[in-house]
């Protein structure tokens, strides 16, 4: 897993904000597009490409793009 | 006076017995007096529902409705029916954007195909008595409600209530009867395994809800209502099940 292309592939589910400056660090509900649709793109987005089913309240517990890459990294080789 | 509600000598074929709220379905009309044949795909739980249901003398048939053999080999061994409840179904949530010709395929397989398909062949076969009564256990999404992450879904219940009319009244003349019951959320493993949805999400959803959340009580109590005489003048219609929600 690479953490450039999972960030691309995390900025790609927003629409409306400027998503250029995302980064591992970026806490991505805290902008004014972040809502529970989002929520499910993600979700669905880590399941087209990654093959791995996050829930609501893994994503509730993460506040940065890293956390959630750390917890789809660690399903992936598990 | 009789109880307009019970099941007495009336045999029945629920669908999706194996959990939820099919399970509760056969659990509940066998406590009405049904002789049961309950199908579902995972053969150790539908085991334990034929353990849990009321009374001897109910038969089983494991199976997967989306696969046409099994759904041949289900009718064939299916004895003449008083009632059909076609219970089984899945539960998908992603974005319509995600949606794709598989992911829709299967959906409209389960929820749609396979319950329409078990009806027709019945049909074909003479197996549902006059007087049947057909119930499809349906949804208020796609039909009352639209729910973000739910277009696939919605879209196959909505499949139901729209060939259900036509059914209805094709089968009029044979004194079947042929309804849904649209419930809105409901308490079961489905809920439990829809984990896209935090639980803080779960719980202020259910605050939408005048009642509350149903359960499967709620649910197979409906069914009761529609596969016994006390519904005999009723055909095409959609019971909600909502604990209010489409209220507001």
């Amino acid at each position: 897993m690479d953490i450039e292309k999972f960030i691309v592939e995390f900025a790609d589910q927003y629409d409306e904000i400027e998503t250029d400056g995302f980064g591992p660090d970026t806490k991505f509900k805290e902008n004014e597009e972040w809502s529970s649709m989002t929520a499910l793109s993600v979700i669905a987005m880590v399941d087209d490409s990654y093959s791995v089913r996050l829930t609501g309240d893994d994503v509730r517990k993460s506040s940065t793009i890293q956390e959630v890459y750390d917890i789809v990294a660690s399903r992936i080789n598990s | 006076m009789d109880n307009p509600f019970s099941l007495e000598n009336k045999t029945i074929l629920v669908t999706g017995a194996s959990s939820g709220i099919g399970r509760q379905i056969a659990i509940s009309t066998a406590g009405m007096g049904a002789s049961l044949y309950i199908s579902g795909r995972n053969t150790e739980r539908l085991n334990e529902t034929l353990q849990l249901l009321p009374r001897a003398g109910h038969t089983h048939n494991t199976a997967d409705l989306t696969n046409e053999s099994e759904l041949d080999v289900l009718v064939d061994a299916s004895p003449n029916l008083d009632g059909l409840v076609l219970s089984s179904g899945i539960v998908q949530t992603l974005p319509f954007k995600f949606a794709s010709h598989l992911a829709l395929d299967n959906m409209m397989q389960a929820n749609f195909y396979a319950p329409v398909l078990l009806l027709n062949k019945l049909l074909r076969k003479k197996k549902l008595n006059k007087g049947c009564s057909v119930v499809f256990i349906s949804s208020i999404a796609g039909n009352f409600t639209g729910t973000k992450g739910n277009s696939m879904y919605s879209a196959s219940k909505g499949a139901i209530n729209a060939m259900q009319k036509v059914i209805a009244v094709e089968l009029a003349a044979q004194k079947i009867r042929v309804n849904n019951v649209s419930p809105a959320m409901v308490k079961t493993g489905m809920l439990d395994n829809a984990t896209v949805f935090s639980t803080e999400q779960i719980e202020q959803d259910e605050k939408n809800y005048p009642l509350g959340y149903g359960e499967p009580l709620d649910v197979a109590n409906g069914v009761i209502y529609l596969l016994s005489d006390a519904s005999k003048w009723v055909t095409g219609i959609s019971l909600i099940l909502d604990g209010g929600f489409t209220i507001q």
